[in-house]
């Protein structure tokens, strides 16, 4: 193995370490808070190895946009929210056994299946070393804006409507506040609001 | 040329969507420009592709590939051919023609519009139809040719009598079509494809083959093909016995009658047997069964326009039993000969449809024979262009169904199909009723004292230009086309491959050296020629000289009288027999089949089921998320786990 | 050397930690959601893996819509949670069993 190939596996091991360990404490840690900045930490790690591998792109808007934005409003969502910890806590000690045995039996039937079969991907152990002059960013851009343009567009719909349900949702009507409204305000013509007079000098002299 | 092609096709068809569309924003008076433009270019098109064909283009090609279910390909295409181009400038011509004596004739119409939008609608269907190079397309245009046909003849559909006429044409068609479909369904099963090209190619290949109908009983493939096909034709060209339809199809509007049921849409059946003529060569069984059904309608038919009283209806006979004759020429495997009456038939059967149209709109809509007379006086261009169409219908000397009929009747004669000969006499037959009839309608409308009302009489005037202009456009074809599309048609150099030459006899044999002066000339020589002037003469001694004398005759026979006016109770017996049978039929499978199996068992049975299921299943439903989650997550379990064992 | 096998590996303890996730909090909607991303996450590393060792860019373009979904998924279900917070000041998911059959 040449010196290139150690680096990878290491920063690939010790990153994947903190991943795990960090994903582990989203699910256990206490307060809502703290998983939510678990999870934060689980991202950054991930967008380390794909970086890794050759994404440069994927990892950069991972942190960018997932951490910068969705993670965000998480957070925010957490912390507006006035929510009993405790009583969501109920229970957890009862429910971890089921848990941790289905979810045990999960990742080690997975497990298995990579480590003994590899489901056919045996003969692909060695990557292709990524040259220097390989621009990731570039090539993705050139797939999503030729071939993938039409599902680009369906994608950038589907965030529109997200983005108009989750206002549509959370907007609230309240009375007694005076709101704008402002489709009344473009519509509005002059003679709503001015009215002309032609001032017309009183008929008779000055004040009496 | 498939773009040339493709807006014949378009042309009356933009018409008639933007007039469905817009037709009532758009007013009379654009409906008729827009729609008789349209088949203005198509008619324009059509003539242009047709001298094209004559210096030797030739298109078959598809255009567009509509799916491909099974590795057939179900296409939209065009043939190009002489016969196709021929047909498609007969079919744009008359319907010029008829479009533009709509104008006059639904003048005032509230449904004018309408009117204007079926027409182009159904000349486009029309085309799509003659224009086909596969069997689904001409399958598609026969059943759009058939709708407007319904609708049409139902267009007062106010009068239930039109909407009964309307509904008994369509399902008689139906009948008809249910044979062709299991043809053409047949053609696909032993060709393995629809277009006609590759299917002829394959024909021959089918020739010794049979095909078993259970109980030991074996036929020809190729015959019942044949015959399957020849069932469609029969439903469309009205031969007996599905012949009844046409009669009452002359409740639709006249310029309907001219165009619809004489000049194009019931000769599609005649196109198609002639279309499908390298099958039939192979066939002589299923042309033998062509050859009688033919001539007896040829007959029979003529003889029931004798007695009938309404001009639409003699006419509609007279088309029925010319119908007859194309069919027998088709069977007598003389396809040019029944072409070549195909086309002169359209023209002056348009034009006799027209004329009496003419008629009827000076009569104000009295269509009664027995109340018309003398009204040569008052309508001349009318009578000058009924006469030149009647003379043309018996085929006098001269004149386009002269040359065409008698070739027919000749090459009948020397037909080596079985029945022949019998078709023969039959044929000559209907020349002396043909002249009989068609005479009898000619001295009761134009000659002879005046009998209609006083206040119709004081009316009575030759229509406006638009009426006139078409009558004498399709008169002029009907003088003159016999003596052009003679020698070409009949001695083979025109159709070239696009009609098939029968294996062994060729009755066309003797045509193809003689010219149409000498044909002319040999009108004397023929027993026809005779027996059309013993019709004139019948006709002239009853209804000119002794007008009581029909009627006593009428009284004499009155058994037979009454068997020809009931038209030899082919409706009476449908009724009786035939419609109940099928409604029995029909309420017995509703009631068993559709309510019990495919109701009981099939819709509601699995409605109930999975009622069933659904109350099951609805256990699991509580509405606690991660109860959900559970159960997928176990499933994946399973999943995975399942993968670990195959593994 | 890091194989392919490492990767899905690290992606299947991933999905099952997130899968045990929504067992054991189960009744916290806002750790149900972060437990739901971080399965995407697993996901999207395996495709990130197979797109490197397949030598094949579309992977990449599939994690690109898969994080644009949930996105809008997120969006969409913090603003629901948010509207059930509004109408029964939890968001203790066993108090929400309206769809019962």
């Amino acid at each position: 193995m040449n010196p290139a190939d150690w680096i990878e596996a290491g920063v690939f091991w010790v990153f994947g370490a903190i991943l795990v360990v960090s994903a582990f404490r989203v699910i256990t840690v206490r307060h809502p808070v703290h998983a939510a900045l678990f999870l934060v930490l689980c991202f950054f790690n991930t967008a380390v190895l794909w970086i890794l591998s050759g994404a440069e792109f994927l990892g950069i808007i991972l942190i960018l946009i997932y951490v910068g934005a969705v993670l965000v409003l998480l957070l925010f969502v957490v912390m507006m929210l006035d929510v009993e910890i405790e009583k969501l806590r109920e229970g957890f000690v009862r429910y971890a056994p089921l848990g941790a045995i289905v979810g045990l039996i999960l990742a080690l039937e997975l497990v298995y299946l990579f480590w003994a079969h590899a489901l056919g991907f045996h003969g692909l152990t060695v990557a292709l070393r990524v040259s220097a002059r390989h621009d990731n960013t570039r090539a993705l851009g050139v797939s999503l804006y030729r071939r993938d343009l039409y599902p680009f567009e369906l994608a950038g719909m589907i965030l529109l409507v997200g983005l108009i349900a989750a206002i549509l949702l959370t907007l609230r009507r309240r009375t007694g506040i005076r709101n704008q409204n402002p489709a009344d305000q473009v519509r509005v013509r002059a003679r709503d609001r001015v009215r002309l007079v032609s001032p017309t000098p009183p008929r008779h002299g000055g004040p009496s | 040329m498939a773009t040339l092609a493709l807006w014949i096709l378009l042309s009356p068809l933009l018409a008639a969507l933007i007039t469905a569309l817009a037709g009532s924003r758009l007013g009379r008076r654009c409906t008729h420009v827009l729609t008789i433009a349209g088949v203005a270019v198509s008619c324009i098109l059509s003539f242009w592709i047709l001298l094209r064909v004559l210096v030797g283009a030739h298109l078959d090609a598809p255009l567009y590939t509509w799916m491909v279910s099974g590795g057939i390909p179900f296409q939209i295409g065009f043939l190009i051919d002489p016969l196709s181009a021929l047909l498609a400038l007969v079919v744009t011509f008359v319907s010029l023609a008829v479009h533009i004596y709509s104008i006059g004739y639904m003048a005032d119409d509230p449904g004018e519009i309408r009117f204007f939008g079926y027409i182009s609608l159904f000349t486009f269907a029309m085309l799509l139809l003659v224009l086909a190079n596969n069997f689904l397309q001409l399958f598609i245009g026969w059943e759009g040719v058939g709708l407007v046909s319904y609708l049409l003849i139902g267009f007062w559909f106010e009068k239930p009598t039109a909407t009964a006429a309307a509904l008994k044409a369509f399902v008689v068609n139906r009948i008809g079509d249910l044979g062709f479909i299991l043809g053409i369904a047949m053609v696909l099963h032993y060709t393995g494809s629809l277009t006609y090209a590759s299917v002829f190619a394959r024909v021959p290949a089918l020739a010794g083959r049979t095909v078993g109908l259970g109980f030991g009983w074996r036929v020809p493939v190729l015959t019942l093909m044949g015959l399957l096909l020849f069932v469609g034709a029969m439903g469309k060209s009205a031969q007996i016995p599905l012949h009844v339809w046409l009669p009452d199809s002359m409740e639709g509007p006249t310029p309907i009658s001219a165009l619809i049921h004489a000049a194009t849409m019931v000769t599609a059946g005649v196109y198609l047997v002639a279309r499908l003529s390298p099958l039939y060569i192979h066939a002589p069984d299923a042309l033998g069964v062509i050859l009688v059904i033919g001539s007896l309608t040829a007959f029979f038919m003529g003889i029931l326009g004798v007695v009938a009283t309404d001009i639409k209806r003699v006419i509609a006979y007279s088309t029925l039993s010319q119908l007859g004759y194309m069919m027998a020429g088709l069977g007598a495997s003389a396809f040019a000969a029944g072409i070549f009456h195909l086309v002169t038939h359209a023209f002056f059967k348009a034009l006799l449809f027209l004329a009496a149209g003419s008629v009827i709109i000076a009569m104000h809509h009295e269509q009664d024979m027995r109340k018309m007379g003398g009204l040569r006086k008052y309508l001349p261009v009318t009578y000058v262009t009924f006469l030149v169409g009647s003379l043309a219908l018996v085929a006098f000397p001269g004149f386009s169904g002269y040359f065409s009929k008698d070739a027919l009747i000749d090459a009948v004669g020397q037909s080596p199909i079985p029945g022949a000969a019998f078709a023969y006499t039959l044929l000559l037959l209907s020349v002396f009723v043909t002249a009989l009839y068609t005479f009898r309608m000619l001295f009761l409308v134009f000659h002879g004292p005046e009998r209609m009302g006083e206040g119709i009489r004081a009316h009575l005037h030759e229509s406006s230009w638009v009426v006139t202009l078409p009558l004498v456009m399709l008169a002029v074809p009907a003088l003159a086309v016999g003596w052009i599309l003679f020698h070409p048609l009949l001695g083979g150099s025109f159709f070239g491959s696009s009609l098939a030459t029968p294996v062994g006899i060729n009755p066309l044999a003797s045509f193809a050296h003689l010219s149409p002066w000498r044909f002319f000339l040999a009108a004397w020589d023929a027993p026809s020629f005779y027996l059309m002037l013993a019709g004139l003469g019948v006709a002239a001694y009853g209804y000119l000289w002794r007008p009581e004398w029909p009627a006593r005759l009428a009284a004499r026979i009155h058994p037979l009288y009454r068997l020809l006016v009931q038209g030899y109770y082919f409706d009476a017996f449908y009724l009786r027999l035939g419609a109940p049978g099928s409604v029995r039929l029909g309420r017995s499978l509703w009631k068993w089949g559709d309510e019990r199996a495919i109701d009981g068992l099939g819709v509601n049975g699995t409605a109930s089921r999975i009622g069933w299921l659904g109350a099951l299943v609805r256990r699991f439903q509580t509405g606690f998320l991660y109860q959900y989650a559970f159960t997928m997550v176990a499933a994946l379990v399973v999943l995975v786990s399942w993968a670990l064992v195959r593994y | 050397m890091i194989t392919l096998n490492d990767y899905l590996i690290l992606g299947a303890i991933l999905f099952a930690l997130g899968v045990m996730g929504l067992f054991i909090n189960r009744k916290n909607l806002v750790v149900l959601l972060m437990c739901v991303e971080l399965i995407l996450l697993a996901v999207n590393i395996n495709f990130v893996a197979f797109s490197r060792y397949l030598m094949n860019r579309e992977g990449q373009v599939f994690v690109f819509f898969v994080l644009t979904v949930a996105a809008a998924e997120s969006a969409i279900g913090l603003a629901l949670l948010v509207v059930v917070f509004r109408h029964r000041q939890s968001i203790n998911v066993q108090d929400l069993n309206q769809l019962k059959g």
